[in-house]
């Protein structure tokens, strides 16, 4: 921090006492940490997909960016809920079942029409995020054992709808559910649209909302919150329950953009939408964290994951491997960062 | 405020509390044994009991690991990563003869655990999250190493996993004798205490000048090579290096025998006799759905049932 000599405050504070120089480094370094926390993920992401589109040619194509835009809209609503319960203090684990049981809970509903199709995911998904957030903010359970048993249950649930993942059901063509997913309006797939427009949602609900700032103030200290009279019982409730339907949303989305319910999808996603939303500058502990920074955390995910497949000679296995430590370096540093920022 | 109502309510009820907090775990096993010797066939046969004890003999062993780390206020969700690595180091190292693979079986999960241990010991990383870091990153190494199941055929291996003594296999003695070890370092050893007092409060703990951060990575190290230890016996028993599945939700079968066991997830009381008994208590209901014809599906939602009614049963415990 002290390379910069010439700089005026810095000189002066070097002739002071410590006492009086130790502020000015600390307000220094406080806004270059808060700084890298919320736009270090922008800027790494502005890096690599420049030195991927030098890199490969195939990268940067009209085709290869609209991909990468359509499979990152389903993990982008999943990670959107997330952000939710993650600045409330939370952890949802269970988003990766509810994704798959709400994709088989559409496929099996598109049968009886578009909108049970679109409605019984919501529901029961949503309904599975209540009993969590009951679970976690009346019975004060740990969040990460109740959404486990939740990750299991809803697991459980899509398989017996399925008879033991044996039957896959389709989504007929031409059906507004299959138009909902696979069509695309002005150049851009229906369901990037639908995810740029539910972040938009999302990020008023977070920033201008009396509920966003109780989110905030849960997630900060519960217990000031509690005496500042925020409800932090039906607050906890209805982010679980928002990041249930979010999840259930997304699975409907891709049951539609894949026209088939797929049973085997969704185990491992709750940590790529955890990875997303730390990479994104949310604290784990709660009380800070950015709706548009999980966004640029899952466009990362996407980038990296597409420049692994591009390398080819790497097979998937890779991917795994990559994002268990870049999830490990990203928490390192935000630990860091954050302990900086509380030392100063 | 829950203290308070406790406090308030007839003496007689709160023991009962006590009572099914402590021993419920082995009335319900008790339970689960008579209701089976009435309605299911072939229950009671010394055969159905091996086999019974041989499934739940990797799920005891990574318990006793889990209950260690659950007794620090920790958690290791990379359990099921570790056995599967460990089935992928096997595999790999096998033609080397049986020690020396087990040796870098070894040195992989002391490295998984070292990790998990250093980000929740020095960088202060919340253990879900360290673990989970692990718990995809190991199994994608797992996968790495070796891409698909691989049959292995080594003597010795085998003999591992479906040899006995006088009748009772080796996994089932090995399980109770980790079991007695662990139980014996919990109650009678310096860094059980230590590791108990973490539990309770770390800040304490290291106010009493505690080695905080020593008692951490070793109880980390030892729960991936207990995990490991697990993943070398089923890979002995399936005579396959499996890194696909094997070890998959093995983190929660783990957690959910210990806490029905009676260890609270908050951390300074370790319950060892209950954990195995817990882990008992899963395999006996899943085992007694299943045998009825229920599909698995009904076990995991089943399983899910007895996670959530465990932990708010043993809600309030503990400190706080």
């Amino acid at each position: 921090m002290t390379t910069t000599n010439t700089d005026v405050p810095v000189t002066t504070a070097s002739i002071e006492p410590p006492q009086d120089a130790h502020p000015v480094g600390s307000a220094r370094s406080e806004r270059l940490s808060a700084l890298v926390q919320q736009h270090g993920a922008s800027a790494v992401l502005l890096i690599v997909s420049m030195v991927a589109s030098f890199s490969f040619d195939s990268f940067a194509t009209g085709d290869n960016i609209s991909n990468m835009a359509t499979s990152s809209a389903f993990l982008a609503i999943v990670a959107l809920g997330m952000t939710f319960v993650i600045v409330t203090g939370g952890i949802d684990l269970s988003v990766g079942s509810l994704f798959a049981l709400g994709g088989v809970l559409a496929a099996w509903g598109s049968r009886h029409g578009t909108l049970v199709a679109l409605l019984l995911p919501l529901a029961v998904c949503g309904l599975i995020g209540v009993v969590n957030g009951l679970l976690v903010a009346r019975s004060r359970l740990a969040p990460f054992i109740v959404t486990l048993a939740a990750m299991l249950g809803a697991r459980g649930l899509m398989l017996a709808l399925t008879d033991e993942g044996a039957d896959t059901y389709l989504i007929g063509k031409g059906s507004f559910l299959a138009e909902l997913g696979q069509g695309s309006t002005l150049g851009l797939a229906n369901p990037v649209w639908i995810t740029l427009g539910l972040f938009v949602g999302g990020a008023v609900v977070l920033r201008r909302t009396r509920f966003g700032q109780h989110v905030y103030a849960v997630g900060g200290n519960e217990d000031a919150a509690a005496l500042m009279g925020a409800p932090v019982a039906r607050t906890k409730i209805l982010v679980y329950a928002l990041s249930g339907l979010l999840a259930g949303l997304a699975g409907a989305l891709n049951a539609a953009w894949l026209a088939s319910g797929v049973t085997i999808l969704g185990s491992g996603m709750e940590l790529e939408a955890i990875s997303a939303v730390v990479i994104g500058g949310t604290l784990l502990t709660g009380g800070l964290g950015y709706v548009s920074g999980s966004l640029v955390g899952v466009l990362l995910l996407k980038v990296i994951q597409n420049v692994i497949n591009q390398i080819g000679s790497l097979d998937s296995s890779y991917q795994q491997v990559v994002s268990g430590a870049f999830l490990a370096v990203v928490v390192i540093a935000q630990t860091w960062l954050g302990r900086r920022r509380q030392l100063m | 405020m829950a203290e308070a109502t406790l406090r308030t309510a007839p003496l007689d009820r709160t023991r009962l509390v006590q009572w099914l907090q402590t021993y419920g775990v082995y009335a319900g096993v008790a339970a689960l044994l008579v209701v089976n010797a009435v309605i299911t066939p072939h229950f009671l046969t010394a055969e159905n009991f091996r086999t019974q004890a041989v499934q739940v003999a990797p799920v005891i062993i990574v318990a006793l690991g889990m209950a260690l780390v659950i007794g620090t206020e920790g958690v290791d969700l990379s359990v099921g990563a570790v056995m599967a690595l460990a089935a992928s180091v096997t595999a790999l190292y096998l033609g080397y003869g049986l020690l020396p693979s087990l040796l870098v079986v070894a040195l992989f999960a002391a490295g998984v655990g070292l990790a998990n241990g250093a980000l929740v010991a020095f960088v202060g990383v919340q253990p879900i999250v360290a673990t989970l870091a692990l718990m995809v990153g190991g199994r994608g190494l797992a996968l790495v190493l070796l891409p698909q199941l691989k049959d292995l055929r080594n003597p010795s291996l085998a003999s591992l996993g479906s040899g006995d003594v006088l009748g009772v296999p080796y996994l089932i003695l090995i399980a109770a004798a980790l079991a007695l070890l662990v139980a014996f370092v919990v109650r009678r050893t310096t860094f059980g205490r230590q590791l108990l007092a973490i539990g309770d409060s770390r800040p304490a703990a290291q106010l009493a000048g505690l080695p905080v951060r020593r008692v951490l990575i070793i109880v980390y190290v030892v729960c991936a090579l207990l995990a490991a230890v697990a993943g070398v016996l089923a890979t002995a028993r399936l005579r396959a290096g499996d890194p696909t599945s094997l070890g998959n939700l093995m983190e929660l079968s783990a957690i959910t025998a210990v806490v029905v066991g009676g260890t609270p997830l908050t951390g300074g009381r370790v319950n060892i006799g209950g954990t195995v008994a817990g882990a008992v208590l899963i395999q006996l209901l899943t085992a007694t759905l299943i045998k009825h014809d229920l599909p698995p599906s009904w076990t995991q939602i089943a399983q899910a049932i007895v996670i959530v009614a465990a932990v708010y049963a043993a809600r309030g415990r503990g400190k706080r």
